[in-house]
């Protein structure tokens, strides 16, 4: 199959991107990223500069892939990364636009590759439970409800990706933010630190640069990883309940 | 040279708790003063960096990802075994540490592995503390299932995403420590020298990946925990990234290899479906506690499979030959990779396999969701349920236990697994070898450590399921926080390390040289090209079964291959700016060298065992045939351009009888 690819160019971070057109001979049984590799080895044996990519896995669990396809976050279909998307979703003489996530906290690198080193420092902000190493008590000294903990790796399953951000009309992390603060605060290991967890991790994210949320849902729309923005509505109720509860204890 | 393991005195039993109890440690108010650079943030990497934060050392760790949470441990499927007992099927640290010492066909060292099967227990303990979301029963507490090779089920597991979890928990585990100032974190720089100073390991040379300048970074010691090297069989379900470079340029700098040969090829991966193909993909072998591996009894119904006249649907139970089952009764389709992983390649290389290439067989869970559906029927209170009820509530069971991994199935092959068998064949996984260390995981350069993968320490010559996130894990919280106290206690006298000393200096020249004469040969290939035909002659000469003749026909073939490489390789861009091609360049590289040495181990072993199987050396069934006489060793190898040289640690086995491995 003959596909016609318009890619986002950018040679690093200050210079201007623009939309290059290119040709590639694909299989419908390939990856996405493998007919980027055949387009790559295509510029390197006419020694041009092939197009920067982030990816390594391959296989839709590390969240280093992000390209938006066709406007879309990570491609056409649903619970589906970059990686895991094949060319049997397209057709022959398709003309497809491939660019980078799009946000203010995600500068541009080079080509298709952003910095979303923020999502760390929301991370760093509080997205832990305070134990050292052998601080631990036995595995099965505290039951969890198998639905409890069932819903915090639902919320675990995020990888970190940032198709939320690049899905969302605000550049909005709350899902992120979210899907981690619902993981350990639904635990009881992680209950104790919930407030002060929830209340810096906001502020990191909006001190990151990310929007603000106004719940058009397309975040969870374009998740790979169907992480439900039910986790944001209890965030935000767990930061209400933080903030007052802090203002209460001064 | 003499390789000493430093194994302590004692019981095996309780060698590691005394040993901990007298070793050497260093006073709080002196761990401040001490850095310590951590190479990796993989499971191994970033438990060893949190918990060397949390006593108070000065860390600097590095990973050439985009964030410390993206390691190739992210990747890792069907669970972590941990000595527990909690199912009371007869578990125990001694059952671990036998079903590893035998699983790895006796060639790990003892007193290793007692001591990762002891700390099993603790780091489960750690991982709920942290917040793992382990698997639960319906009483609230822990959940298991069971991994090949073993006789209980020992096998803890987050959904089919265990890796994943793990690594979030030690990845958060060390983002506090960032966030509290302890450790410093360095994004996107790739370690591509050791520097020594007076034969110690005192600092890296690291590339800024953003900018491309190479940076020196001092310290009292190093610690690599940079994982294994499948990749330099091009395709393996290995990461894109993963590479052996960090342990490589230490192996340039002095420290060994050890047991490269030892490969896994793992039995139940997506079989290779066309040239583009960049990797491939794991069905995790939790499937193999379900899934029935099978090809047709006559090669002419394989045949019509091959030509797509029939499919698995139209051969009669009868006509299907089970060859696990039947082989090995005791353990079935549960018995270790390298098996399964053999007894695939006889079924395909007697014209049974089952898709185009005739290189694939089935894992079917037909069997399975009946079983699952009757007794779920039985538990709902359906009487008489009809068979399309039983498939429909059966399908329900397997999605719970497999879903991600049906569907990770579904979207590759665009076939569905609920319906259609399987189609699975073996694919390069782990690598069992890696640098030499003795017991205290420090590599034969005093002050150099290794840990996690990127060790040879603990899985002998074949690696049970489930075992290398517990190794990893094991190193990383509980051994090495320890271990390096022996080392470190001698230099808390020590000033900081001077990175504008000689040897700093004479490094980052001698890697600004390297990676300039890669862009400087301006050839016709691109280094992916190279990679895959490396690739191919690794699969060919030194993959499921070697030869001596193979194996010296693959070593030259490798030399003339580099030799190519340095003269025709084309690399664009510069080196001092974001250049993807160049990283790559500079690890092929290194495979083009790692990849000789692994011909040249798989040449002096005489033996088969585990994963390495010399075809001339099999029994009558076609079973490894080990030789302890000769080869009870540890080959551990020095670079050298023209002739690479092996030295050699003798095993003891004083706790466990050395025995021929029967699943039978
Ligand atoms: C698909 C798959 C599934 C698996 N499933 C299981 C399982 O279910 N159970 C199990 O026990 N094992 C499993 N394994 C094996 C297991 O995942 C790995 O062996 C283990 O995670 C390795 O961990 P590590 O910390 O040693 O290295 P890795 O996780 O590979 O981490 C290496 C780190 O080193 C860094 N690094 C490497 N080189 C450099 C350099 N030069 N400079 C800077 N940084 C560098 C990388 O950036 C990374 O952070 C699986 C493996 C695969 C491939
Ligand atoms: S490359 Fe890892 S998720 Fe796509």
């Amino acid at each position: 199959m003959k596909i016609h690819l318009k890619v986002w160019r950018q040679r690093n971070g200050e210079s201007k991107g623009y939309l290059e057109d290119h040709q590639v001979e694909a299989d419908e049984h390939m990856s996405f990223l493998e007919m980027m590799d055949v387009l790559n080895e295509d510029l390197v044996s006419k020694k041009e500069t092939p197009v920067a990519f982030e990816h390594d896995c391959r296989e839709g669990i590390c969240g280093s892939c992000n390209m938006v396809i066709n406007g879309q976050p990570h491609g056409p279909d649903s619970g589906t990364t970059t990686c895991q998307l094949h060319m049997r979703s397209f057709k022959d003489g398709d003309t497809v636009v491939v660019e980078p996530w799009r946000a203010v906290a995600f500068p541009v690198i080079k080509d298709l590759i952003v910095d979303r080193s923020s999502f760390d420092r929301i991370i760093q902000a509080g997205g832990y439970i305070s134990v050292n190493t052998g601080q631990a008590q036995d595995g099965n000294a505290i039951p969890i409800e198998k639905g409890r903990s069932a819903f915090a790796m639902d919320a675990a399953e995020c990888i970190g990706c940032g198709a939320c951000v690049a899905a969302c009309p605000n550049a909005s992390a709350m899902l992120f933010t979210s899907a981690k603060v619902a993981h350990l605060g639904t635990m009881p290991q992680g209950e104790v630190e919930q407030s002060t967890r929830v209340q810096s991790m906001v502020k990191q994210m909006d001190l990151e640069g990310f929007g603000m949320c106004s719940n058009t849902g397309a975040c969870e729309a374009e998740c790979p990883k169907g992480i439900s923005i039910t986790n944001i509505a209890l965030m935000n109720r767990q930061y209400a309940g933080s903030v007052l509860g802090s203002e209460k204890s001064v | 040279m003499e390789l000493k393991s430093n194994i302590p005195e004692g019981k095996i039993a309780t060698k590691w708790e005394n040993y901990r109890g007298k070793m050497n440690l260093v006073a709080p108010n002196n761990k401040r003063r001490l850095e310590i650079i951590v190479v990796g943030t993989g499971l191994a990497g970033a438990s060893a960096a949190a918990t060397f934060g949390e006593l108070g050392y000065k860390v600097k760790c590095f990973t050439f990802h985009d964030s410390p949470r993206r390691a190739h441990s992210i990747a890792a499927q069907g669970g972590i075994n941990a000595a527990k007992n909690y199912q009371n099927d007869g578990d125990s640290v001694y059952r671990l540490f036998y079903d590893t010492v035998k699983g790895g066909d006796y060639r790990s060292r003892e007193a290793n592995v007692h001591r990762l099967a002891e700390v099993s227990r603790n780091i489960i303990d750690q991982c709920v503390a942290q917040g793992v979301p382990f698997a639960r029963e319906y009483g609230g507490l822990l959940a298991n299932r069971s991994f090949g090779g073993v006789q209980v089920s020992r096998t803890f597991y987050a959904r089919g995403q265990t890796g994943q979890q793990l690594l979030l928990g030690a990845y958060q585990a060390l983002s506090r420590q960032i966030s509290l100032g302890n450790v410093e974190m360095y994004n996107r720089h790739e370690m591509l020298d050791l520097v020594k100073i007076d034969g110690k390991a005192r600092g890296i040379i690291a590339r800024n990946m953003l900018t491309g300048k190479s940076e020196r970074f001092p310290a009292h010691c190093v610690v690599l925990a940079t994982g294994g090297y499948g990749n330099v069989f091009y395709l393996s379900t290995n990461a894109m990234g993963s590479n052996v470079t960090a342990a490589w340029r230490a192996v340039k700098k002095g420290a060994l290899m050890a047991n490269p040969c030892y490969t896994q090829i793992h039995p139940t991966c997506i079989p290779v479906s066309g040239e583009y193909q960049s990797k491939l993909t794991l069905m995790s072998e939790s499937l193999r506690n379900d899934g029935r591996v099978w090809v047709p009894n006559k090669v002419e119904d394989a045949e019509a499979i091959q030509r797509g006249e029939k499919t698995a649907l139209d051969i009669e139970e009868s006509d299907r030959d089970y060859y696990l089952e039947r082989r090995y009764p005791a353990f079935g389709n549960l018995v270790p990779r390298d098996v399964a992983s053999r007894a695939a390649k006889v079924a395909c290389d007697e014209g049974k396999g089952v898709s185009k290439t005739g290189l694939a067989v089935y894992l079917d869970f037909a069997a399975a969701i009946q079983r699952y559906g009757k007794s779920a029927a039985i538990s709902q209170g359906i009487k008489n349920p009809n068979d399309d009820k039983i498939i429909e509530l059966g399908e329900a069971v397997v999605k719970e236990k497999y879903g991600n991994l049906f569907q990770m199935y579904e979207k590759i092959t665009a076939e569905n697994p609920y319906k259609m068998p399987m189609k699975i064949y073996p694919a390069v996984h782990y690598t069992m070898g890696g640098v030499w260390v003795d017991y205290n995981l420090e590599t034969n350069v005093p002050g150099l450590f290794c840990l996690g993968e990127a060790n040879f320490s603990d899985h002998g010559a074949n690696r049970l399921g489930a075992s290398a996130l517990m190794q990893g894990l094991a190193d990383g919280y509980f051994v090495i926080p320890y271990t390096v106290g022996p080392f470190l206690s001698k230099e808390i006298r020590t000033p900081q390390i001077d990175a504008n000393s000689p040897e700093f200096l004479a490094a980052e020249k001698e890697t600004n040289e390297k990676l300039e004469r890669l862009i400087k040969i301006q050839g016709n290939q691109s280094v992916e090209s190279f990679h895959r035909r490396l690739g191919k002659i690794m699969w060919e000469y030194c993959g499921m079964a070697r030869d001596a003749e193979g194996l010296k026909k693959g070593r030259q073939m490798i030399r003339d291959l580099r030799a190519e490489f340095y003269n025709d390789v084309f690399v664009p861009g510069e080196v001092n700016e974001f250049n993807p091609e160049l990283e790559k360049a500079s690890r092929v590289a290194d495979f083009l060298e790692l990849g000789e040495v692994m011909m040249l181990d798989a040449l002096d072993r005489d033996e088969s065992c585990g994963g390495h199987f010399r075809s001339e050396y099999a029994s009558e069934e076609g079973e490894a045939k080990r030789n302890d006489e000769d080869y009870a060793y540890v080959a551990a190898w020095e670079w050298d351009e023209i002739e690479p040289k092996v030295h050699k640690e003798h095993l003891e086995f004083k706790d466990i009888e050395l025995k021929t491995r029967s699943y039978k």
